[in-house]
């Protein structure tokens, strides 16, 4: 599993986090090589956007540790996190309703160091509306988008910072088919960028497209792990998924 | 761009200019009224200036106000008067540190009664210094500074405030604490130290309130704990920066002008019912102007087909 190619991106060992009596994620290993588009897949419940909270410091692991490019960020403060260079996005969609496009992708870049020179930041950021399909969109504020559109815009947010890791929670649940086919090619096309990426998602003919391996969690714990199109024919994962039903979508 | 904010600071200097001559009216109720009306107006800007963005409502105003007040009752005949100033403002600003640090991490309803239970707390630590330590319930004020110093003070200190008011906005501190007014979680994952942030302003903010007290003071021949922490003020700031909008630099001032007047004409002519009055404008401004004076000005200028403004949710 551990590629000879440099320091894995990230590397997670013995990861746990409980709520009360409730253990959300147990003792979880796994490790995103670069460049590499990891899916992690699990029923509702299992622990994935714990996980992702793990990772991106919103929560405090009680165990384990999670290395970004070699470095221990266990319990570090979120926007220490996000310095080193980790983005990502929310299960439920969050942009700063009160502000227009321009300035929500601002948000994602005017806090990273080096500060960029401001001639360069407008640039990036008209790079990166049109690189969502928002582009002429900058002074509409933010409140007035479209759902899908307000996904865009978070994720263009999130690449603002140019992040070595990004980390997707069910960026592509609620599209209909043609945005699902630009949403799929935008995220590709990420990968091209040498952006490595976990990508937490339910529809499964996006992570057959997008992802080169797949951990699969069920109750915080890790049931299966591999090559993507090994894992989803396993039978351990079809029965926690659909109770036996086969996985696709 | 840049003529136009020439074009605003001239005209600025010029209104301060002629704010100046004020005392030269020879009207002592005028310049008394005009004192009110600086105090109230700093007093919200820099109300406004903490909480307008990151909508932490703050009832501390009173606190850090008692603290620059008593400063000088205790210091104003030892210190030269720019030592005594320069002193309330670092106590200002290292009791707001102190309380930055230990309650920004509260949200939204326990930050607002931390913020009224610290200025009880601390007029009691006074009462009990006062008393066991100074063996003295009050204390007179003795410096030699007329209502015209006090108005000129008051009106420098106007003119610093809306300054670095407009500096912050236009900083990326600034910034940061819009983001973080807007959701505090994604502040952070866009690498924002949003304690540190919200600490900063608290503190600016408390320095600025904390010289207003000092300024204050020599009003008063007379001051003991319960005059200089008076919890009306922070009530009457809160209202007036509400009124006059928040989360704009220039929307408290809004406020502050015609309820500094209003508030003079009801203590005068309604001394018993001037607390109920009050609670009833209060509720009054919030059913009605959600987002402030600022906000309908903003909403009047949109629709009337003018530059639509930059919108901040209140
Ligand atoms: N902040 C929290 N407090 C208490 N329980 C939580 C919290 N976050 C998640 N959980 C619980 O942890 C479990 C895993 O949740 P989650 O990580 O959101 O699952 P998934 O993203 O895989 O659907 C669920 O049982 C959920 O109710
Ligand atoms: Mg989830």
């Amino acid at each position: 599993m551990s590629q000879d190619s440099g320091t894995p991106v990230l590397t997670i060992s013995g990861l746990r986090r409980a709520f009360g009596g409730l253990v959300a994620v147990n003792d979880l290993d796994f490790t995103v090589a670069q460049g590499e588009i990891m899916g992690l897949l699990g029923p509702n419940g299992s622990g994935k956007t714990t996980a992702l909270n793990l990772i991106s410091g919103v929560l405090r692991p009680d165990a384990g540790t999670i290395r970004l490019m070699g470095q221990n960020i266990a319990g570090l403060a979120s926007y220490r996190i996000a310095r080193l260079g980790l983005a990502r996005t929310f299960q439920l969609v969050r942009v700063l309703d009160g502000m227009d496009c321009r300035e929500n992708i601002k948000a994602g870049l005017a806090f990273q160091r080096p500060h960029l020179p401001a001639s360069e930041a407008e640039l990036r950021i008209d790079r990166l509306l049109d690189r969502v399909g928002l582009a002429g969109h900058d002074r509409r504020p933010a409140a007035d988008l479209t759902y899908i559109d307000r996904k865009r815009l978070e994720l263009a947010r999130a690449l603002a910072a140019k992040p070595r890791l990004l980390l997707l929670d069910e960026w592509l649940a609620g599209l209909n088919p043609s945005e699902l086919a630009i949403g799929i090619d935008l995220i590709r096309s990420l990968r091209a960028d040498g952006i490595t990426i976990v990508l937490v998602e339910h529809v499964m003919s996006a992570v057959r497209a997008l992802c080169d391996r797949c951990i699969v969690m069920s109750s915080g714990r890790k049931i299966a792990e591999g090559a993507t199109a090994d894992v989803l024919s396993d039978a351990a994962v079809v029965k926690a998924y659909l109770g036996g039903v086969a996985v696709d979508a | 761009m840049s003529t136009r904010i020439a074009g605003f600071g001239a005209t600025a200097l010029a209104a301060l200019a002629l704010l100046a001559l004020v005392p030269r009216l020879g009207n002592a109720y005028y310049l008394a009224l005009a004192i009110s009306l600086l105090q109230y107006t700093v007093l919200a800007t820099a109300w406004g200036m903490f909480s307008g963005p990151t909508r932490y409502v703050s009832l501390a105003t009173t606190a850090f106000f008692g603290v620059g007040a008593y400063t000088v009752a205790v210091l104003g005949e030892i210190l030269p008067w720019p030592l005594v100033l320069l002193t309330a403002a670092a106590l200002g600003a290292i009791v707001a540190g102190i309380v930055g640090l230990s309650t920004l991490r509260l949200s939204g309803v326990y930050f607002v009664i931390f913020t009224f239970g610290l200025t009880e707390l601390i007029r009691q630590l006074v009462v009990w210094f006062e008393v066991n330590k100074s063996r003295v319930l009050g204390r007179y004020v003795f410096v030699n500074i007329t209502q015209a110093d006090i108005y000129w003070q008051l009106l420098a200190l106007t003119a610093a405030v809306f300054l670095l008011g407009w500096l912050i906005a236009r900083s990326r501190l600034g910034f940061a604490l819009r983001v973080i007014g807007e959701d505090e979680t994604v502040a952070k994952h866009c690498g924002i130290n949003t304690t540190f942030a919200k600490v900063a302003l608290f503190t600016i903010s408390a320095t600025v309130m904390t010289l207003v007290g000092a300024i204050m003071a020599p009003r008063w021949t007379y001051i003991e704990p319960s005059i200089a922490f008076n919890s009306m003020i922070s009530f009457q700031v809160l209202i007036m920066a509400l009124l006059g909008g928040a989360h704009r630099l220039w929307g408290p001032v809004l406020g502050a002008v015609p309820l500094t007047l209003l508030f003079e004409l009801l203590s005068a002519r309604f001394p018993n019912t001037f607390t109920i009055i009050l609670g009833c404008i209060f509720l009054l401004i919030v059913y009605m102007l959600p987002r402030g004076v600022a906000g309908l000005f903003e909403k009047l200028s949109t629709t009337a087909g003018g530059k639509p403004t930059q919108r901040v949710a209140a």
